[in-house]
């Protein structure tokens, strides 16, 4: 659906160069919820505006349905991007439109016929649960009403593409969970691909189904949200997932525990299908020793249990050590070390 | 030398015609100018929709030069300018030259300054949306613009008042030249009060308008 060959975007500023968007190269599928994670300053903001051409690339190939949009020139990229539709942070409507001029707009640039035109924003504002708001100007709508009226508008000209620049980021915990939902919808029941840009793991966690990790222009690494979640190579991602699940508790906590004379703590992960076995359990019980979790959580991650749990086991030295040696065999162990947290 | 009021009040009228023909004619042919030329201001800018340098620095420095030149100074220098386009230098048709020209380069400012002042990233959304520099300049830089830009059109209309007294001691009849002629050269303090009184209502009035239009427009 969308490719990314060594995409490389470089800015100048004043006589200096900045590489925003650094030899990036991606696929996106079709139906996928692809999401790409950085802090700010990572170059997303740059990257999903190649997408649609609002940026033009500085050098490699970007593949839009086969249709290489590199190339195009501005009057048929504008056809392209008619067929993109796109959100934003900070909603971007027009303050002298009403909420159903706002989705008309897009079908008044493609020349639909008025008809038409009443049709499709009735059908839309329903769709996003604003029926009763289309003579509302936005400047009387709360944030998530505002974006329910930017994801409308975009959804206008029937696109395959959905770009989100940082939808939910101007919105509270709860708006945004409904507008993550909203999202989902958009995807499920009209079949759009999205591809979004945020700085909140909770929102690649919650809708994505692949991710991509920004640092300083480069993509490093991607993959399915699941296995980057749970196997997470690079310290940056490590750091994103840390920010919405803490997987050890705090060092004074563990220093606490050794304090008190505690034994060796064991950091176990379960994923998917093991995560609901009583695994723990049967094997303790075969070597005859006790465990004790002192920490701990067990979530849903695309569909599927991912547990993350930390233990300590009480009995005869050998018999905890073939324990844990059996344990390796089904799940992720390790020993949680001093200085680690 | 006393006017005779009973007979003067028509040259009154007349001259009040005069300064808003005078007023209203500036006004429709420097905002269509003006508003051409702010929006070429305004997209020609760095980053904007029709980035040009080459046109952006040229119509700046040309609006620099116009703009700190007196009004009085201009309406001679252009004479002989006036005279080819218009035929005449003296009269109201012949003052509304002069004063389109010098109101232009105000009205460019005003649409400029009133057009930056939009969101940018209402403008971004319009690109992503396949709109081409014309619909955006249509669809959403005027539209979005519109409320602030009455503002400024009254602001200006307010100054084209002052514009046309200036304009009719230099033979482009109105209120100032009866101002001048009447109330200055004679001494007849009744004629200079009267006309004062006039101008000022006339600009109550054009303040009034604008401020209606704008509210509307903006609905607050």
């Amino acid at each position: 659906m969308i490719t990314f060959e060594n995409v490389s975007k470089t800015f100048v500023v004043g006589n200096r160069k900045v590489e925003a968007v650094s030899k990036v190269t991606f696929d996106v599928e079709e139906g996928d919820i692809f999401g790409i994670i950085g802090f700010s300053g990572a170059g997303k903001s740059t990257l999903i505006r190649l997408v649609n051409g609002l940026e033009r690339p500085t050098e490699g190939k970007i593949l839009i349905k086969k249709t290489p949009l590199h190339e195009l020139k501005p009057k048929q990229l504008r056809e392209v991007r008619r067929k993109i539709g796109m959100v934003f942070q900070n909603f971007n409507l027009f303050s002298s439109r009403t909420v159903e001029q706002n989705v008309e707009y897009p079908l008044k640039l493609s020349k639909v016929p008025k008809a038409e035109r009443n049709a499709k924003v009735k059908q839309l504002l329903q769709f996003v649960g604003l029926a009763d708001k289309a003579k509302s100007y936005p400047e009387q709508l709360s944030g998530g009403q505002k974006q329910r009226v930017g994801i409308a508008r975009a959804l206008a000209t029937d696109p395959e593409i959905l770009l989100c620049d940082e939808a939910t980021s101007a919105l509270d915990p709860n708006t945004t969970r409904d507008i993550l939902n909203l999202l989902q919808k958009v995807n499920r029941e009209l079949g759009i691909t999205i591809l979004l840009i945020t700085h909140e793991m909770q929102v690649i966690q919650s809708v994505c189904n692949r991710v991509a990790v920004m640092e300083t222009g480069e993509v490093i690494e991607q993959g399915e949200v699941f296995e980057t979640f749970t196997n997470p190579q690079h310290g940056t991602t490590k750091e994103f997932i840390a920010a919405t699940d803490q997987s050890l508790p705090s060092p004074q906590l563990l220093d606490e525990w050794r304090a008190k004379g505690g034994t060796a703590l064991y950091r176990i992960i379960f994923k998917g299908e093991r995560a609901s076995d009583p695994i723990l359990s049967t094997v303790t019980r075969k070597h005859q020793i006790d465990f004790n979790i002192i920490y701990g959580s067990i979530r849903e991650l695309q569909q599927q249990f991912f547990g993350n749990l930390v233990v300590s086991f009480e009995g005869k030295n050998d018999a905890v050590t073939a324990c844990i040696q059996e344990l390796k065999d089904i799940v992720d162990i390790e020993e949680v070390n001093t200085n680690e947290s | 030398m006393k006017v005779n009021w009973e007979t003067f009040w028509i040259r009154i009228v007349e001259a009040t015609g005069e300064t808003i023909t005078m007023v209203l004619g500036t006004l429709v042919f420097s905002s269509i100018i003006g508003m051409a030329l702010g929006i070429l201001l305004f997209t020609t800018r760095e980053g904007n929709i029709l980035e040009n340098r080459f046109i952006s620095a040229l119509l700046n420095f040309f609006i620099n030069i116009i703009r700190p030149i007196p009004f009085i100074i201009l309406l001679f220098v252009l004479s002989p300018v006036t005279r080819e386009v218009i035929g005449t230098t003296i009269g109201t048709a012949a003052a509304i030259f002069p004063m389109t020209i010098a109101a232009s380069f105000v009205v460019a400012r005003v649409v400029e300054n009133n057009l930056i002042s939009i969101d940018p990233g209402v403008i971004e959304a319009a690109e992503a949306m396949g709109a081409s520099p014309r619909q955006i300049i249509f669809t959403v830089l005027i539209p979005e613009a519109l409320g602030p830009l009455i503002l400024g059109l009254t602001f200006v209309s307010v100054g084209l008042i002052d514009f046309s007294a200036v304009a009719g001691t230099v033979g482009g009849g109105g209120l100032g030249h009866v101002a001048m002629t009447h109330g200055y050269q004679r001494f007849d303090s009744s004629v200079m009060f009267v006309t004062v009184i006039i101008l000022i209502i006339l600009v109550q009035l054009a303040q009034w308008i604008g401020n209606f239009l704008s509210k509307k427009v903006m609905r607050r």
